[in-house]
Protein backbone atom coordinates (compact mmCIF):
# COMPACT_ATOMS: atom_id res chain seq x y z
CA UNK A 1 0.00 0.00 0.00
CA UNK A 2 1.62 3.51 -1.17
CA UNK A 3 2.13 5.68 2.25
CA UNK A 4 0.64 9.26 1.90
CA UNK A 5 3.48 11.30 0.48
CA UNK A 6 4.11 14.11 3.09
CA UNK A 7 6.74 16.28 3.72
CA UNK A 8 8.59 14.94 6.79
CA UNK A 9 10.98 18.01 7.86
CA UNK A 10 10.47 18.60 11.79
CA UNK A 11 7.94 16.03 12.28
CA UNK A 12 7.90 12.70 13.47
CA UNK A 13 6.02 9.71 13.05
CA UNK A 14 4.16 8.20 16.40
CA UNK A 15 4.69 4.91 15.01
CA UNK A 16 8.37 5.42 15.54
CA UNK A 17 7.62 6.33 19.63
CA UNK A 18 5.15 3.42 19.52
CA UNK A 19 7.27 0.86 18.19
CA UNK A 20 10.52 2.11 20.52
CA UNK A 21 8.24 2.51 23.49
CA UNK A 22 7.20 -1.17 23.44
CA UNK A 23 10.62 -2.76 22.93
CA UNK A 24 11.84 -0.70 25.97
CA UNK A 25 8.60 -2.16 28.00
CA UNK A 26 9.60 -5.33 26.32
CA UNK A 27 12.80 -5.62 27.83
CA UNK A 28 11.91 -5.06 31.18
CA UNK A 29 8.43 -6.64 31.19
CA UNK A 30 8.72 -10.66 29.89
CA UNK A 31 4.59 -10.23 29.83
CA UNK A 32 4.56 -7.99 27.09
CA UNK A 33 3.68 -9.70 23.74
CA UNK A 34 3.00 -8.42 19.84
CA UNK A 35 0.11 -9.60 17.58
CA UNK A 36 -0.11 -9.09 14.54
CA UNK A 37 -2.18 -9.60 11.27
CA UNK A 38 1.00 -9.55 8.50
CA UNK A 39 1.52 -6.23 9.48
CA UNK A 40 4.99 -5.90 11.41
CA UNK A 41 5.95 -3.45 8.61
CA UNK A 42 3.38 -1.04 9.06
CA UNK A 43 3.22 -1.16 13.03
CA UNK A 44 6.95 -0.99 12.71
CA UNK A 45 7.79 -3.85 14.64
CA UNK A 46 10.12 -5.29 12.79
CA UNK A 47 12.78 -4.10 15.75
CA UNK A 48 10.62 -6.12 18.54
CA UNK A 49 10.68 -9.16 15.93
CA UNK A 50 14.29 -9.03 15.90
CA UNK A 51 14.32 -8.34 19.90
CA UNK A 52 11.52 -10.85 20.81
CA UNK A 53 10.90 -13.35 18.47
CA UNK A 54 9.14 -15.50 20.40
CA UNK A 55 6.77 -12.89 21.78
CA UNK A 56 5.47 -11.99 18.12
CA UNK A 57 2.55 -13.65 17.40
CA UNK A 58 1.57 -13.04 13.47
CA UNK A 59 -1.54 -14.90 12.39
CA UNK A 60 -1.52 -13.91 8.96
CA UNK A 61 -4.28 -11.79 7.78
CA UNK A 62 -6.83 -13.03 10.52
CA UNK A 63 -8.47 -9.93 12.17
CA UNK A 64 -11.28 -11.94 14.10
CA UNK A 65 -8.48 -14.73 15.30
CA UNK A 66 -5.98 -11.99 15.81
CA UNK A 67 -8.14 -9.94 18.58
CA UNK A 68 -9.24 -13.48 19.91
CA UNK A 69 -5.93 -14.58 20.70
CA UNK A 70 -5.38 -11.39 21.83
CA UNK A 71 -8.07 -12.02 24.77
CA UNK A 72 -6.59 -15.51 25.36
CA UNK A 73 -2.93 -14.31 25.72
CA UNK A 74 -4.20 -11.92 27.95
CA UNK A 75 -6.16 -15.01 29.44
CA UNK A 76 -2.49 -16.91 29.60
CA UNK A 77 -0.85 -14.30 32.06
CA UNK A 78 0.92 -12.02 29.12
CA UNK A 79 0.17 -8.55 28.10
CA UNK A 80 -0.73 -8.51 24.61
CA UNK A 81 -0.33 -5.41 22.38
CA UNK A 82 -2.32 -6.38 19.14
CA UNK A 83 -1.38 -3.60 15.95
CA UNK A 84 -3.50 -4.00 12.73
CA UNK A 85 -3.96 -1.08 10.51
CA UNK A 86 -7.50 0.41 13.01
CA UNK A 87 -9.86 0.13 9.79
CA UNK A 88 -9.66 -3.87 9.89
CA UNK A 89 -8.66 -4.06 13.74
CA UNK A 90 -12.04 -1.95 14.51
CA UNK A 91 -13.99 -2.25 11.82
CA UNK A 92 -13.47 -6.43 10.68
CA UNK A 93 -13.12 -7.67 14.13
CA UNK A 94 -16.07 -5.55 15.47
CA UNK A 95 -17.35 -7.96 17.49
CA UNK A 96 -14.25 -9.83 19.16
CA UNK A 97 -13.33 -6.33 20.08
CA UNK A 98 -16.93 -6.11 21.95
CA UNK A 99 -17.25 -9.55 23.39
CA UNK A 100 -13.84 -10.53 23.76
CA UNK A 101 -12.06 -7.65 24.69
CA UNK A 102 -14.41 -4.88 26.25
CA UNK A 103 -17.27 -7.27 27.47
CA UNK A 104 -15.21 -9.89 28.70
CA UNK A 105 -12.31 -6.86 30.26
CA UNK A 106 -9.65 -8.30 29.49
CA UNK A 107 -5.97 -6.39 29.59
CA UNK A 108 -5.43 -6.61 26.03
CA UNK A 109 -4.12 -3.18 24.52
CA UNK A 110 -5.58 -2.84 20.79
CA UNK A 111 -3.34 -0.51 18.69
CA UNK A 112 -5.00 0.97 15.92
CA UNK A 113 -2.23 1.90 12.92
CA UNK A 114 -2.71 4.64 9.98
CA UNK A 115 -5.73 5.56 11.48
CA UNK A 116 -8.31 8.09 10.71
CA UNK A 117 -7.51 9.24 6.49
CA UNK A 118 -3.89 7.90 6.86
CA UNK A 119 -4.30 5.49 3.60
CA UNK A 120 -6.48 8.86 1.99
CA UNK A 121 -5.49 7.11 -1.78
CA UNK A 122 -6.61 3.99 -0.95
CA UNK A 123 -10.40 4.90 -0.49
CA UNK A 124 -13.03 4.79 2.15
CA UNK A 125 -12.35 1.08 3.09
CA UNK A 126 -9.32 1.68 4.44
CA UNK A 127 -10.29 5.18 5.71
CA UNK A 128 -10.67 4.36 9.68
CA UNK A 129 -12.86 7.19 10.60
CA UNK A 130 -16.27 5.23 12.25
CA UNK A 131 -14.02 3.85 14.76
CA UNK A 132 -14.39 6.14 17.24
CA UNK A 133 -18.20 6.02 17.23
CA UNK A 134 -17.70 2.41 16.91
CA UNK A 135 -15.47 2.03 20.45
CA UNK A 136 -17.05 4.74 21.99
CA UNK A 137 -20.00 2.30 23.57
CA UNK A 138 -18.05 0.02 24.88
CA UNK A 139 -17.79 1.83 27.65
CA UNK A 140 -14.74 -0.13 29.26
CA UNK A 141 -12.26 0.17 26.86
CA UNK A 142 -9.87 3.27 27.48
CA UNK A 143 -9.64 5.62 23.67
CA UNK A 144 -6.24 7.08 23.77
CA UNK A 145 -5.06 9.41 20.47
CA UNK A 146 -1.79 10.97 20.88
CA UNK A 147 -1.16 14.16 19.36
CA UNK A 148 2.64 13.70 18.88
CA UNK A 149 5.24 11.50 19.32
CA UNK A 150 5.71 12.40 23.10
CA UNK A 151 2.19 12.01 23.93
CA UNK A 152 2.24 8.26 21.96
CA UNK A 153 5.60 7.01 24.16
CA UNK A 154 3.27 8.26 27.27
CA UNK A 155 0.21 6.74 25.89
CA UNK A 156 1.76 3.30 25.35
CA UNK A 157 3.71 3.42 29.03
CA UNK A 158 0.88 3.67 30.36
CA UNK A 159 -1.15 1.33 28.53
CA UNK A 160 1.44 -1.17 29.21
CA UNK A 161 0.82 -0.88 33.30
CA UNK A 162 -3.00 0.14 33.02
CA UNK A 163 -4.83 -3.57 33.60
CA UNK A 164 -7.72 -3.16 31.37
CA UNK A 165 -8.53 -3.02 27.64
CA UNK A 166 -7.21 -0.06 26.04
CA UNK A 167 -7.40 1.48 21.86
CA UNK A 168 -4.63 3.32 21.25
CA UNK A 169 -5.53 5.36 17.87
CA UNK A 170 -2.03 5.95 15.76
CA UNK A 171 -1.67 7.61 12.45
CA UNK A 172 1.14 7.19 10.14
CA UNK A 173 1.09 10.58 8.93
CA UNK A 174 4.10 12.35 10.95
CA UNK A 175 3.43 15.26 12.99
CA UNK A 176 5.41 17.98 14.92
CA UNK A 177 5.45 17.87 18.61
CA UNK A 178 3.07 20.17 20.57
CA UNK A 179 5.37 23.04 22.17
CA UNK A 180 4.02 22.37 25.72
CA UNK A 181 6.17 22.66 28.85
CA UNK A 182 6.63 20.64 31.37
CA UNK A 183 4.13 18.01 30.06
CA UNK A 184 2.61 15.39 31.93
CA UNK A 185 0.51 12.40 31.01
CA UNK A 186 -2.83 12.53 32.30
CA UNK A 187 -5.43 9.62 30.90
CA UNK A 188 -9.20 11.13 30.96
CA UNK A 189 -7.53 14.39 31.17
CA UNK A 190 -8.01 16.79 28.53
CA UNK A 191 -4.59 18.85 28.04
CA UNK A 192 -4.54 22.48 27.98
CA UNK A 193 -2.83 23.85 24.83
CA UNK A 194 -3.69 27.73 24.98
CA UNK A 195 -6.02 29.51 27.72
CA UNK A 196 -8.40 31.42 25.98
CA UNK A 197 -12.06 32.62 27.26
CA UNK A 198 -13.81 33.88 23.74
CA UNK A 199 -14.03 30.24 22.09
CA UNK A 200 -12.91 26.76 22.50
CA UNK A 201 -11.31 24.52 19.97
CA UNK A 202 -11.25 21.05 21.03
CA UNK A 203 -9.37 18.81 18.82
CA UNK A 204 -6.93 15.09 19.55
CA UNK A 205 -4.58 13.30 17.40
CA UNK A 206 -3.07 14.95 13.99
CA UNK A 207 -5.29 17.80 14.75
CA UNK A 208 -4.23 19.09 17.35
CA UNK A 209 -1.60 20.97 16.24
CA UNK A 210 -3.72 22.67 13.90
CA UNK A 211 -5.91 23.56 16.65
CA UNK A 212 -3.28 25.23 17.93
CA UNK A 213 -2.20 27.18 14.26
CA UNK A 214 -6.13 27.77 14.15
CA UNK A 215 -5.62 29.64 17.64
CA UNK A 216 -2.69 31.78 16.50
CA UNK A 217 -4.79 32.95 13.34
CA UNK A 218 -7.88 34.18 15.65
CA UNK A 219 -5.45 35.45 18.28
CA UNK A 220 -4.38 38.44 15.18
CA UNK A 221 -8.00 38.69 14.78
CA UNK A 222 -8.22 39.54 19.07
CA UNK A 223 -10.18 36.27 19.56
CA UNK A 224 -8.79 34.00 22.74
CA UNK A 225 -9.17 31.22 21.72
CA UNK A 226 -8.69 28.33 24.38
CA UNK A 227 -7.16 24.69 22.82
CA UNK A 228 -7.85 21.56 24.30
CA UNK A 229 -6.30 18.52 23.21
CA UNK A 230 -8.78 15.84 23.82
CA UNK A 231 -6.11 13.03 23.89
CA UNK A 232 -8.45 10.38 25.78
CA UNK A 233 -12.32 9.94 23.93
CA UNK A 234 -13.38 7.57 26.22
CA UNK A 235 -13.74 8.55 29.11
CA UNK A 236 -14.18 11.91 28.01
CA UNK A 237 -13.24 14.46 30.51
CA UNK A 238 -16.47 15.68 30.77
CA UNK A 239 -15.70 18.65 33.36
CA UNK A 240 -13.16 20.54 30.70
CA UNK A 241 -15.95 20.25 28.19
CA UNK A 242 -18.77 21.56 30.97
CA UNK A 243 -15.85 24.11 32.26
CA UNK A 244 -15.08 25.15 28.65
CA UNK A 245 -18.84 25.64 27.86
CA UNK A 246 -19.24 27.85 30.69
CA UNK A 247 -16.74 29.93 30.36
CA UNK A 248 -16.53 30.37 26.40
CA UNK A 249 -19.90 29.69 25.66
CA UNK A 250 -19.20 28.19 22.02
CA UNK A 251 -16.96 25.34 20.78
CA UNK A 252 -15.33 23.75 17.70
CA UNK A 253 -14.32 20.11 17.66
CA UNK A 254 -11.95 18.96 14.82
CA UNK A 255 -10.99 15.95 14.94
CA UNK A 256 -9.73 13.23 11.73
CA UNK A 257 -13.15 11.20 11.68
CA UNK A 258 -16.32 10.99 11.21
CA UNK A 259 -18.32 13.91 12.54
CA UNK A 260 -21.12 11.33 13.76
CA UNK A 261 -20.05 9.65 17.28
CA UNK A 262 -16.32 10.50 17.75
CA UNK A 263 -15.35 13.43 19.74
CA UNK A 264 -17.76 16.41 18.19
CA UNK A 265 -20.35 13.67 18.94
CA UNK A 266 -19.68 13.02 22.47
CA UNK A 267 -19.12 16.78 23.16
CA UNK A 268 -22.42 17.62 21.65
CA UNK A 269 -24.12 14.51 23.48
CA UNK A 270 -22.60 16.77 27.17
CA UNK A 271 -23.17 19.84 26.32
CA UNK A 272 -26.91 19.50 24.79
CA UNK A 273 -27.44 17.68 27.97
CA UNK A 274 -25.69 20.26 30.74
CA UNK A 275 -25.02 23.10 29.08
CA UNK A 276 -26.18 23.71 25.56
CA UNK A 277 -23.84 26.00 23.86
CA UNK A 278 -23.37 25.96 19.79
CA UNK A 279 -20.61 23.05 19.05
CA UNK A 280 -19.42 23.54 15.54
CA UNK A 281 -18.17 19.56 14.52
CA UNK A 282 -15.24 19.64 12.10
CA UNK A 283 -14.63 16.04 10.54
CA UNK A 284 -16.08 13.60 7.92
CA UNK A 285 -19.25 13.50 6.38
CA UNK A 286 -19.10 10.15 5.68
CA UNK A 287 -17.39 8.03 2.73
CA UNK A 288 -14.77 10.14 1.04
CA UNK A 289 -13.79 10.18 -2.28
CA UNK A 290 -10.24 9.60 -2.76
CA UNK A 291 -7.10 11.73 -2.60
CA UNK A 292 -4.29 12.47 -0.57
CA UNK A 293 -4.24 12.65 3.20
CA UNK A 294 -2.97 16.43 2.64
CA UNK A 295 -6.20 17.17 -0.17
CA UNK A 296 -8.64 15.93 2.29
CA UNK A 297 -7.84 17.96 5.18
CA UNK A 298 -8.20 21.17 3.32
CA UNK A 299 -11.08 19.96 1.41
CA UNK A 300 -12.93 19.29 4.98
CA UNK A 301 -11.83 21.52 6.70
CA UNK A 302 -9.11 20.24 9.07
CA UNK A 303 -6.62 23.29 8.48
CA UNK A 304 -6.21 26.17 10.45
CA UNK A 305 -8.41 28.41 8.18
CA UNK A 306 -11.25 26.03 8.45
CA UNK A 307 -11.08 25.82 12.16
CA UNK A 308 -10.91 29.49 12.60
CA UNK A 309 -13.52 29.78 10.21
CA UNK A 310 -16.08 27.40 12.26
CA UNK A 311 -14.94 29.28 15.60
CA UNK A 312 -16.18 32.41 14.13
CA UNK A 313 -19.30 30.60 13.12
CA UNK A 314 -19.70 29.20 16.37
CA UNK A 315 -19.19 32.48 18.08
CA UNK A 316 -21.48 33.84 15.99
CA UNK A 317 -24.39 31.46 16.69
CA UNK A 318 -23.57 32.07 20.58
CA UNK A 319 -24.34 35.45 20.23
CA UNK A 320 -27.66 35.33 19.00
CA UNK B 1 -16.66 -51.67 41.18
CA UNK B 2 -17.55 -48.50 43.11
CA UNK B 3 -17.42 -44.99 41.88
CA UNK B 4 -14.01 -44.22 43.55
CA UNK B 5 -12.15 -46.68 41.49
CA UNK B 6 -14.24 -46.69 38.31
CA UNK B 7 -14.10 -43.09 36.22
CA UNK B 8 -16.55 -43.85 34.03
CA UNK B 9 -19.12 -44.64 36.48
CA UNK B 10 -18.07 -41.41 38.70
CA UNK B 11 -18.87 -39.01 34.87
CA UNK B 12 -21.62 -40.84 34.47
CA UNK B 13 -23.48 -40.12 37.81
CA UNK B 14 -21.79 -36.55 37.28
CA UNK B 15 -23.55 -36.19 33.73
CA UNK B 16 -27.11 -37.52 34.86
CA UNK B 17 -27.41 -35.30 37.58
CA UNK B 18 -26.45 -32.04 35.03
CA UNK B 19 -28.85 -33.75 32.94
CA UNK B 20 -31.42 -33.09 35.27
CA UNK B 21 -30.18 -30.11 37.08
CA UNK B 22 -30.60 -28.23 33.82
CA UNK B 23 -33.32 -29.36 32.85
CA UNK B 24 -35.18 -28.16 36.14
CA UNK B 25 -33.32 -25.09 35.49
CA UNK B 26 -34.51 -24.35 32.17
CA UNK B 27 -38.45 -25.53 33.41
CA UNK B 28 -38.34 -23.06 36.17
CA UNK B 29 -36.61 -20.22 34.19
CA UNK B 30 -38.89 -21.00 30.66
CA UNK B 31 -35.33 -20.56 28.92
CA UNK B 32 -32.40 -22.24 27.45
CA UNK B 33 -30.99 -24.17 25.25
CA UNK B 34 -31.34 -28.05 26.57
CA UNK B 35 -30.98 -29.78 23.02
CA UNK B 36 -27.38 -28.12 22.74
CA UNK B 37 -26.68 -28.74 26.95
CA UNK B 38 -27.90 -32.18 26.43
CA UNK B 39 -25.77 -33.40 23.91
CA UNK B 40 -22.77 -31.59 25.78
CA UNK B 41 -22.98 -32.68 28.84
CA UNK B 42 -21.27 -36.19 28.49
CA UNK B 43 -18.49 -34.24 26.71
CA UNK B 44 -18.75 -31.89 29.92
CA UNK B 45 -18.43 -34.09 32.76
CA UNK B 46 -15.41 -36.05 31.34
CA UNK B 47 -13.50 -33.40 31.28
CA UNK B 48 -14.15 -31.57 34.21
CA UNK B 49 -14.28 -35.00 36.68
CA UNK B 50 -12.04 -37.59 34.83
CA UNK B 51 -9.29 -35.14 32.96
CA UNK B 52 -8.83 -31.54 33.75
CA UNK B 53 -6.59 -29.81 36.37
CA UNK B 54 -8.26 -27.25 38.25
CA UNK B 55 -8.90 -25.87 41.87
CA UNK B 56 -11.87 -24.24 42.58
CA UNK B 57 -10.65 -22.46 45.64
CA UNK B 58 -7.80 -20.75 43.37
CA UNK B 59 -9.84 -20.31 39.85
CA UNK B 60 -7.08 -18.11 38.37
CA UNK B 61 -4.45 -20.61 39.21
CA UNK B 62 -1.79 -20.07 36.46
CA UNK B 63 -1.31 -23.88 35.98
CA UNK B 64 -4.69 -24.48 35.69
CA UNK B 65 -6.30 -26.40 32.75
CA UNK B 66 -8.67 -24.04 31.03
CA UNK B 67 -12.17 -25.29 29.51
CA UNK B 68 -14.24 -22.76 26.82
CA UNK B 69 -17.43 -23.46 25.84
CA UNK B 70 -17.39 -21.70 22.70
CA UNK B 71 -20.76 -22.95 22.20
CA UNK B 72 -22.09 -20.11 25.01
CA UNK B 73 -25.85 -20.79 24.72
CA UNK B 74 -25.13 -24.43 26.49
CA UNK B 75 -25.05 -22.34 29.57
CA UNK B 76 -27.10 -25.64 31.40
CA UNK B 77 -24.04 -28.02 30.41
CA UNK B 78 -21.29 -25.56 31.42
CA UNK B 79 -22.81 -23.82 34.92
CA UNK B 80 -23.88 -27.52 35.99
CA UNK B 81 -20.19 -28.27 35.43
CA UNK B 82 -19.26 -25.81 37.22
CA UNK B 83 -21.21 -26.28 40.29
CA UNK B 84 -20.22 -30.12 40.62
CA UNK B 85 -17.04 -29.46 40.18
CA UNK B 86 -17.29 -26.71 43.46
CA UNK B 87 -17.04 -23.47 41.78
CA UNK B 88 -20.35 -22.33 43.61
CA UNK B 89 -23.34 -23.64 45.51
CA UNK B 90 -26.34 -25.12 43.90
CA UNK B 91 -28.36 -22.67 45.41
CA UNK B 92 -26.84 -20.23 42.56
CA UNK B 93 -28.33 -22.38 39.94
CA UNK B 94 -31.89 -21.32 40.84
CA UNK B 95 -31.40 -17.62 39.69
CA UNK B 96 -30.95 -19.16 36.35
CA UNK B 97 -31.65 -16.40 33.60
CA UNK B 98 -33.48 -13.68 36.60
CA UNK B 99 -32.84 -10.38 36.26
CA UNK B 100 -29.25 -9.29 37.45
CA UNK B 101 -28.11 -13.23 37.96
CA UNK B 102 -25.18 -13.44 37.84
CA UNK B 103 -26.24 -17.00 35.42
CA UNK B 104 -26.65 -14.71 32.80
CA UNK B 105 -27.93 -16.63 29.36
CA UNK B 106 -24.28 -16.61 27.94
CA UNK B 107 -21.61 -17.09 30.25
CA UNK B 108 -19.15 -13.81 31.51
CA UNK B 109 -16.23 -14.36 33.43
CA UNK B 110 -16.70 -11.50 35.92
CA UNK B 111 -19.77 -12.88 37.13
CA UNK B 112 -18.77 -16.41 37.52
CA UNK B 113 -15.41 -18.59 39.16
CA UNK B 114 -14.35 -21.00 36.57
CA UNK B 115 -15.36 -19.00 33.23
CA UNK B 116 -12.01 -18.01 30.92
CA UNK B 117 -13.81 -16.42 28.51
CA UNK B 118 -17.38 -14.47 27.63
CA UNK B 119 -18.80 -16.66 24.95
CA UNK B 120 -22.72 -16.46 23.11
CA UNK B 121 -22.02 -15.09 19.75
CA UNK B 122 -20.66 -18.18 17.73
CA UNK B 123 -17.25 -18.38 16.77
CA UNK B 124 -15.42 -16.88 19.32
CA UNK B 125 -14.20 -19.33 21.88
CA UNK B 126 -11.85 -21.55 19.64
CA UNK B 127 -9.10 -18.09 18.55
CA UNK B 128 -9.36 -17.19 22.59
CA UNK B 129 -8.45 -20.83 23.13
CA UNK B 130 -5.70 -20.74 20.59
CA UNK B 131 -4.35 -17.49 22.53
CA UNK B 132 -4.26 -19.20 25.93
CA UNK B 133 -2.35 -21.97 24.27
CA UNK B 134 0.04 -19.72 22.55
CA UNK B 135 0.48 -17.86 25.53
CA UNK B 136 1.24 -21.84 27.31
CA UNK B 137 3.68 -22.36 24.44
CA UNK B 138 5.57 -18.58 25.04
CA UNK B 139 6.01 -19.56 28.52
CA UNK B 140 6.82 -22.89 29.15
CA UNK B 141 3.83 -23.71 30.78
CA UNK B 142 1.96 -27.49 30.76
CA UNK B 143 -1.59 -26.52 30.63
CA UNK B 144 -3.92 -27.70 28.52
CA UNK B 145 -6.65 -25.98 26.92
CA UNK B 146 -9.75 -27.03 25.78
CA UNK B 147 -13.03 -25.71 23.51
CA UNK B 148 -15.88 -27.18 22.77
CA UNK B 149 -17.78 -25.86 20.17
CA UNK B 150 -21.08 -26.87 18.12
CA UNK B 151 -21.21 -28.05 14.64
CA UNK B 152 -23.22 -25.68 13.56
CA UNK B 153 -20.96 -22.79 14.67
CA UNK B 154 -18.09 -24.22 12.50
CA UNK B 155 -19.44 -22.29 9.41
CA UNK B 156 -18.02 -18.93 11.21
CA UNK B 157 -15.27 -18.23 9.60
CA UNK B 158 -13.19 -16.51 12.51
CA UNK B 159 -12.84 -21.20 13.36
CA UNK B 160 -10.88 -21.31 10.28
CA UNK B 161 -8.69 -18.53 11.24
CA UNK B 162 -7.93 -19.88 14.63
CA UNK B 163 -7.75 -23.65 12.94
CA UNK B 164 -4.93 -22.39 10.99
CA UNK B 165 -2.79 -19.89 13.20
CA UNK B 166 -3.21 -23.73 15.83
CA UNK B 167 -1.88 -25.96 13.14
CA UNK B 168 0.60 -23.71 12.15
CA UNK B 169 2.04 -23.31 15.83
CA UNK B 170 1.83 -27.04 16.55
CA UNK B 171 -0.11 -26.40 19.35
CA UNK B 172 -0.04 -29.57 20.91
CA UNK B 173 -1.60 -28.48 24.43
CA UNK B 174 -5.16 -27.21 22.84
CA UNK B 175 -7.40 -29.72 22.19
CA UNK B 176 -10.89 -28.75 20.05
CA UNK B 177 -13.69 -30.61 20.96
CA UNK B 178 -16.64 -30.36 17.85
CA UNK B 179 -20.11 -31.37 19.52
CA UNK B 180 -21.16 -33.12 16.05
CA UNK B 181 -25.40 -33.40 16.76
CA UNK B 182 -25.76 -32.42 12.92
CA UNK B 183 -28.59 -29.89 14.21
CA UNK B 184 -28.15 -26.44 14.32
CA UNK B 185 -30.86 -23.87 15.35
CA UNK B 186 -33.26 -24.20 12.26
CA UNK B 187 -32.31 -28.02 10.63
CA UNK B 188 -29.72 -29.99 10.16
CA UNK B 189 -26.15 -28.47 9.59
CA UNK B 190 -26.03 -30.26 6.20
CA UNK B 191 -28.95 -29.52 5.04
CA UNK B 192 -27.99 -25.73 5.98
CA UNK B 193 -24.08 -24.93 4.97
CA UNK B 194 -22.60 -29.03 4.80
CA UNK B 195 -19.85 -29.59 6.87
CA UNK B 196 -18.41 -32.69 6.11
CA UNK B 197 -16.02 -34.54 5.58
CA UNK B 198 -14.98 -32.04 9.14
CA UNK B 199 -11.88 -34.69 10.08
CA UNK B 200 -10.40 -34.06 6.85
CA UNK B 201 -10.33 -30.51 6.47
CA UNK B 202 -8.92 -30.53 10.09
CA UNK B 203 -6.11 -32.76 8.78
CA UNK B 204 -6.02 -30.48 6.42
CA UNK B 205 -4.95 -27.60 8.92
CA UNK B 206 -2.58 -29.99 10.75
CA UNK B 207 -4.63 -31.09 13.57
CA UNK B 208 -4.73 -34.69 14.80
CA UNK B 209 -8.30 -35.55 14.67
CA UNK B 210 -10.27 -38.59 16.32
CA UNK B 211 -13.68 -39.54 15.89
CA UNK B 212 -15.47 -40.30 18.90
CA UNK B 213 -18.82 -41.42 20.14
CA UNK B 214 -19.84 -37.89 22.42
CA UNK B 215 -21.90 -40.01 24.74
CA UNK B 216 -19.57 -42.42 25.83
CA UNK B 217 -17.61 -41.27 28.06
CA UNK B 218 -15.06 -44.54 28.99
CA UNK B 219 -13.74 -43.29 24.92
CA UNK B 220 -13.94 -39.85 25.93
CA UNK B 221 -11.75 -40.25 29.05
CA UNK B 222 -9.37 -42.27 27.46
CA UNK B 223 -8.95 -39.55 24.38
CA UNK B 224 -9.18 -37.01 26.36
CA UNK B 225 -6.72 -37.75 29.24
CA UNK B 226 -3.98 -39.48 26.61
CA UNK B 227 -0.85 -36.87 27.44
CA UNK B 228 -0.73 -34.75 24.57
CA UNK B 229 3.23 -34.74 24.88
CA UNK B 230 5.01 -35.22 21.53
CA UNK B 231 1.96 -35.08 19.32
CA UNK B 232 3.49 -32.08 18.00
CA UNK B 233 -0.41 -31.31 16.49
CA UNK B 234 -2.86 -29.87 18.15
CA UNK B 235 -6.38 -32.63 18.76
CA UNK B 236 -9.75 -32.38 17.55
CA UNK B 237 -11.65 -34.75 18.68
CA UNK B 238 -15.02 -34.67 16.61
CA UNK B 239 -17.95 -35.58 19.16
CA UNK B 240 -20.87 -37.37 17.18
CA UNK B 241 -23.76 -36.90 19.88
CA UNK B 242 -27.53 -36.48 19.59
CA UNK B 243 -28.87 -33.20 20.23
CA UNK B 244 -31.35 -33.71 23.35
CA UNK B 245 -29.60 -36.90 24.20
CA UNK B 246 -31.12 -38.83 26.87
CA UNK B 247 -34.76 -37.46 27.02
CA UNK B 248 -36.70 -39.61 24.49
CA UNK B 249 -38.92 -36.10 23.13
CA UNK B 250 -35.74 -33.70 22.71
CA UNK B 251 -33.45 -36.38 20.85
CA UNK B 252 -32.61 -35.08 17.57
CA UNK B 253 -34.98 -32.61 17.57
CA UNK B 254 -34.02 -29.50 16.09
CA UNK B 255 -37.00 -27.75 17.81
CA UNK B 256 -35.35 -28.40 21.48
CA UNK B 257 -32.46 -26.48 20.40
CA UNK B 258 -34.05 -23.60 22.70
CA UNK B 259 -37.01 -25.36 23.40
CA UNK B 260 -38.38 -25.38 26.86
CA UNK B 261 -40.82 -28.03 28.85
CA UNK B 262 -44.37 -27.77 30.11
CA UNK B 263 -44.89 -29.43 33.03
CA UNK B 264 -45.56 -32.97 31.87
CA UNK B 265 -42.84 -32.60 29.86
CA UNK B 266 -40.60 -32.08 32.53
CA UNK B 267 -42.21 -34.74 34.72
CA UNK B 268 -41.81 -37.14 31.73
CA UNK B 269 -38.38 -36.26 31.60
CA UNK B 270 -37.61 -36.62 35.01
CA UNK B 271 -39.07 -40.21 34.85
CA UNK B 272 -36.31 -40.74 32.02
CA UNK B 273 -33.09 -39.23 33.51
CA UNK B 274 -32.56 -41.71 36.24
Amino acid sequence: MAAPAVKTEGLRDCRDAWSLTLCDLAANDPRIVAVVNDSIGSSKLGGFQKQFPDRLVNVGIAEQCMVGVGAGLANGGKVPFVSAASCFLTGRALEQVKADIAYAGFNVKLVGQSSGVAYGELGATHHSIEDFAWLRPLTNITVIVPADAWETAEAVKWAADHEGPVYLRLSRMPVPDLAVENRVFRPGKAEILRAGGDVTLIANGTIAHIALAAADLLAAEGINARVLNMATLNPLDEAAVLAAAEETGAIVTAEEASVRGGLGGAVAELTSAHRPVPVERIGFPGFLPTGSVEWLFREYGLSAEGIAERARAAMTRASK
Amino acid sequence: MTLENDPAALIREKALWMRRTAFRMVHEAQLGHPGGDFSAIDIMATLYFGVMNYDPAQPDLASRDRFIMSKGHATGALYTALCAAGYYPEDWLKTYMQPKSLLNGHPNRNYLPGIETNTGPLGHGFPVAVGIAIAGQISGADYRTFVLTGDGEQQEGSNWEAAMTAGHRKLENLTLIIDRNRLQQGQGTEQTAGLDPLDDKYRAFGFHVEMADGHDVGALLALLSASPKGRGKPLCIIANTVKGKGVSFMENQAGWHHGVPNTEQFAQAMEELV
